[in-house]
């Protein structure tokens, strides 16, 4: 059944929204934005991981625990980013990434 | 062998001093400073007196010569296993009379200033100033090694730079203070090199082993190494410019007079009796160096010695301010300690201008110190240093004048005062040696007769000047100090000099020779009537002298015009000529170059500052970018 | 033949709102459209037969994550707010770069024939999945998990401290 769908197929989908993913983090300014893109490119990740696991390593279970690691990771770094754009609300009043540039030079 | 590590208490206790004054003197009262800078200075001169004691009579064995003993001595750097740097404590028969020399001077400076300096601001600094001044004159002497005595030597000019440049608010003060400083620390480079030509060539700085007369330093006297002299002689020619820097001897006399600027008590004390011989007792201490390895280089301290002594001597006759007058005078005197040391050979009989030499050096430290110390109570009664605002103060200055008149007999040559008897063994040695430096000596002493008494006219008998308010003898506290110094140099001459201090620790036979002494008391009583004639009694006849002699007068009043000469050296050649592009290579060229390569640096940060832009999606767009081209290069391309 | 169907499906869904999310101008629309790539993953998970993995994805993605960032919108934004647009030079530069990139990878991927293991089709029960997990025996997991835990519990302090308000300062 699953082999009527080549295992490059979830790859090309994978890809597609890993880049669509970069896109959005280079182009929007809006920094919960970007965080939404990095959300995609995770998930582009996973996808690969689940589909290599099913398609060449079915007896084992090396793509599921890492995908399980990729969301505890993305969850933590979503609370973080979260924190610290929060944190960047109140002392910009503003989260474009554009404004928080203070460090500079 | 004697025990003479209690010596090392000489010199520090001033140093002692000069800490206790300098970091709390201002919470004392100016008196408690004085009395405190005074007992410091009694004990090192008690000390002194019980080494001298102990060395030349108590531990004396009869017959014996005195031996040159390191009472204390520790290694101070050691820097490797060949070049040690040792402190420590030497004592032989110069050191102990300089030792005796020094804190006697000083303590009667230290006495004498509590009165001269009373209510001044800066008291206790001055105090403090003197008591380091001592430490480092002190241990100047002591030195071991010439490395340490070098050490000391710029400690004292810097104490002198400090005591010169006392009354910082007077410009002329300050730029004496800084000439002094200059003049004295370029001949230090001479000395310096001649320190390390010395060393290198004999491996040694320790004294002891550089004056032994069979040790490395004499037996590498020979051969030629430049302009027919050997390396030692041109290292001892070094030393010595060392020495006359110290010893204002011409060309390095300039700074000298204009070192007067200082309160009179420091006159006294460093360029009249100690700091200024510190030159001689270099070559006194160096001496079997000098008269076994190299007679030339002796020749050069004989010639320049003489030639200061006349120099000196001329323009003294022709200032008009007392304590110039005196500074030249000095320059005279150690003028003849040197002659003396540099017509004398070394051992023996041979030796006599060398006893001679440390016998006028103790002599005329006694008998200069009084003059200073009576021309300070006249400055101090009459608040002028012109010898035109003085006369007829006789009466009213009775013991200044009376100490005065010793100190001037004295230093003219008459018998039974102590400096007929050092300076007749000075041209006795210079007969034998070299008739026209002893042809010079005699017109020297009759010059001196004759100015000195021209400043005793002047001050004391002469014209009956008007003064604002009656001139009053000085307080007990001032002429104690005189009166201590008048019988000094009245009996100082009968110290029996040929048995204790001699080139090489042996005593000699040593009288009087008439034939030569009765010739130069004669003339010093010359000098001193035509001075009577002259300036006894205010008549045209000095001004008419000195119509004749125009020129002369003229040139020996303007110090031969020395002092122009080097400012036009300086200014017009060295400044223009040396200085000025060297100033201009240093901007333009040294700090260029620095400037350049810190603008680049500036330039390239201000141009790559950029790429630190703090916008996050840059940052990214780079790191995408240069990954995509990593990929293509590493995968598809290699 | 419905898996494929599922699969295109779920395909067209991930591209096109993937596309949505980060192209629409406004925020909470880009969050909602995010909510549904990330369904729509659930869904290739499903079709691959993984059911564990489908349900973490819907629960822990869906439902924690996007509900997170939808209240830290609500926090930050107005909702009649529209986004601001990188600059044309900005937006085509990256649109660039992503296409060379997406253009290498696929290439690299495309030249590369897999071989599927195509072996049984493995009866996974979450019994396997959670023994596992725990199992320090080889292919257990009992370390990773624990690491995570820890980065978990890390990141929840981190964010609290982060977040909370500065005290002011008073004497």
């Amino acid at each position: 059944m699953i082999q009527n769908i080549p295992l490059s197929y979830y790859l090309v989908i994978s890809t597609f929204m890993f880049f669509i993913g970069i896109y959005g983090f280079l182009t929007r300014r809006n920094l919960i934005t970007m965080l939404m893109s990095i959300e995609l490119i995770l998930n582009s990740v996973n996808i690969n991981f689940v589909a290599f696991n099913r398609y060449l390593y079915p007896q084992q279970l090396q793509g599921h625990f890492f995908m399980l690691i990729v969301i505890a990771v993305a969850a933590a770094e979503a609370a973080v980013a979260i924190a610290i754009i929060i944190n960047i609300y109140r002392n910009f009043k503003s989260i474009d990434v554009e404004n928080v540039d203070e460090m500079k030079y | 062998m004697a025990d003479y590590t209690y010596t090392l208490l000489i010199p520090l206790i001033p140093l002692f001093v000069f800490l206790l004054l300098g970091l709390t003197g201002h919470k004392m009262k100016p008196l408690v400073a004085g009395l405190i800078g005074s007992t410091g200075l009694g004990i090192s001169a008690i000390l002194s007196y019980a080494t001298a004691f102990k060395y030349f009579i108590g531990s004396h064995v009869a017959g014996a010569g005195y031996a040159s003993i390191k009472g204390f001595e520790v290694s101070w750097l050691h820097l490797t296993d060949k070049l040690t740097i040792h402190l420590g404590v030497l004592i032989d028969p110069i050191s102990v009379m300089m030792l005796v020399v020094i804190t006697t001077v000083s303590l009667m400076v230290h006495i004498y200033s509590i009165g001269y300096m009373k209510g001044d601001p800066g008291f206790y600094r001055f105090f403090s100033f003197l008591s380091l001044f001592s430490f480092s004159m002190l241990g100047l002497v002591l030195a071991t090694n010439i490395f340490q005595m070098y050490i000391f030597w710029e400690l004292v000019g810097v104490s002198s730079f400090l005591l010169i440049g006392y009354y910082y608010e007077k410009p002329s003060a300050v730029a004496a203070s800084k000439k002094a400083f200059i003049v004295t620390r370029f001949a230090d480079l001479g000395f310096l090199i001649g320190i390390l030509m010395l060393s290198f060539n004999t491996g040694t700085f320790d004294f002891q082993t550089l004056t032994d007369p069979h040790g490395p330093a004499i037996a590498s006297a020979g051969g030629a190494a430049f302009m027919g002299l050997s390396v030692l002689t041109w290292s001892l020619i070094f030393i010595f410019i060392g020495g006359a820097g110290k010893s204002a001897m011409f060309p390095f006399h300039i700074w000298l007079p204009d070192a007067m600027e200082g309160p009179t008590p420091v006159s006294a004390l460093i360029h009249a009796a100690t700091m200024v011989v510190a030159g001689v007792y270099l070559v006194a201490r160096l001496f079997p160096v000098y008269a076994l390895g190299a007679p030339d280089a002796l020749m050069v301290v004989a010639w320049v010695g003489g030639f200061s002594s006349i120099f000196a001597a001329v323009i003294a006759c022709t200032q008009t301010d007392i304590k110039r007058v005196l500074a030249f005078s000095t320059m005279s005197q150690i003028g003849y300690m040197m002659l003396s040391l540099g017509v004398s050979g070394y051992g023996g009989e041979e030796g006599l201008g060398f006893m001679a030499s440390n016998f006028h050096l103790f002599t005329h430290a006694m008998f200069k110190a009084l003059l200073f110390l009576g021309a300070g109570a006249v400055i101090h009664a009459v608040h002028t240093n012109e010898i035109g605002g003085m006369g007829n103060l006789r009466k009213h200055l009775p013991i200044t004048h009376i100490t005065f008149l010793i100190a001037c007999v004295t230093i003219a040559g008459i018998p039974p005062f102590s400096a007929f008897f050092s300076k007749d063994e000075i041209l006795v040695a210079a007969f034998h040696s070299n008739k026209l430096l002893f042809a010079i000596e005699y017109i020297v002493a009759g010059l001196t007769a004759f100015y000195m008494f021209r400043l005793y006219y002047g001050i004391f008998w002469g014209k009956n000047t008007q003064y604002h308010h009656t001139p009053h003898e000085s307080p007990l506290v001032m002429t104690i100090p005189l009166m201590i110094l008048a019988f000094g140099s009245v009996f100082a001459g009968f110290i029996p000099f040929h048995a204790l201090v001699t080139s090489d620790g042996l005593p000699f036979e040593s009288k009087i020779d008439w034939l030569i002494a009765i010739p130069s008391v004669l003339i010093g009583v010359l000098g001193i009537v035509v001075a009577t004639v002259m300036y006894k009694k205010e008549n045209p006849l000095p001004d008419k002298v000195a119509g004749t002699f125009k020129h002369l007068y003229k040139w020996a009043y303007h110090k031969f015009y020395w002092d122009e000469i080097y400012l036009f050296v300086t200014r017009k050649i060295i400044y223009r000529y040396i200085s000025e592009p060297i100033a201009w290579f240093d901007r333009h060229v040294i700090d260029a170059t620095m400037n350049g390569i810190a603008g680049i640096t500036q330039y390239s940060a201000y141009a790559i500052k950029g790429l630190q832009s703090g916008k996050l999606q840059q940052y990214g767009f780079v790191f995408v970018s240069g990954t995509i081209i990593l990929v293509l290069i590493f995968v598809y391309l290699v | 033949m419905l898996n494929e169907v599922m699969f295109y499906l779920f395909g067209a869904m991930i591209l096109t709102f993937s596309v949505l999310t980060v192209t629409t101008r406004r925020i909470l629309r880009a969050a909602v459209y995010l909510l549904f790539v990330l369904i729509s993953t659930a869904g290739l998970y499903f079709s691959l037969n993984y059911n564990f993995l489908a349900a973490v994805q819907l629960t822990v993605y869906a439902g924690g994550i996007v509900v997170l960032i939808i209240f830290s919108i609500l926090l930050t934004s107005h909702l009649s707010e529209r986004a601001v647009m990188a600059p044309l030079k900005q937006s085509i530069f990256s649109a660039l770069a992503t296409l060379a990139g997406a253009t290498l990878t696929l290439m690299t991927i495309l030249r590369f024939s897999f071989v599927p293991n195509t072996g049984v089709d493995p009866q996974l029960n979450i019994t396997d999945i959670g023994n596992s997990m725990v199992s320090y025996n080889r292919d257990g997991y009992a370390l990773p998990f624990e690491v995570i835990s820890v980065l978990l519990l890390a990141a929840m302090i981190g964010a609290i401290v982060v977040a909370k308000k500065e005290r002011k300062l008073k004497e």
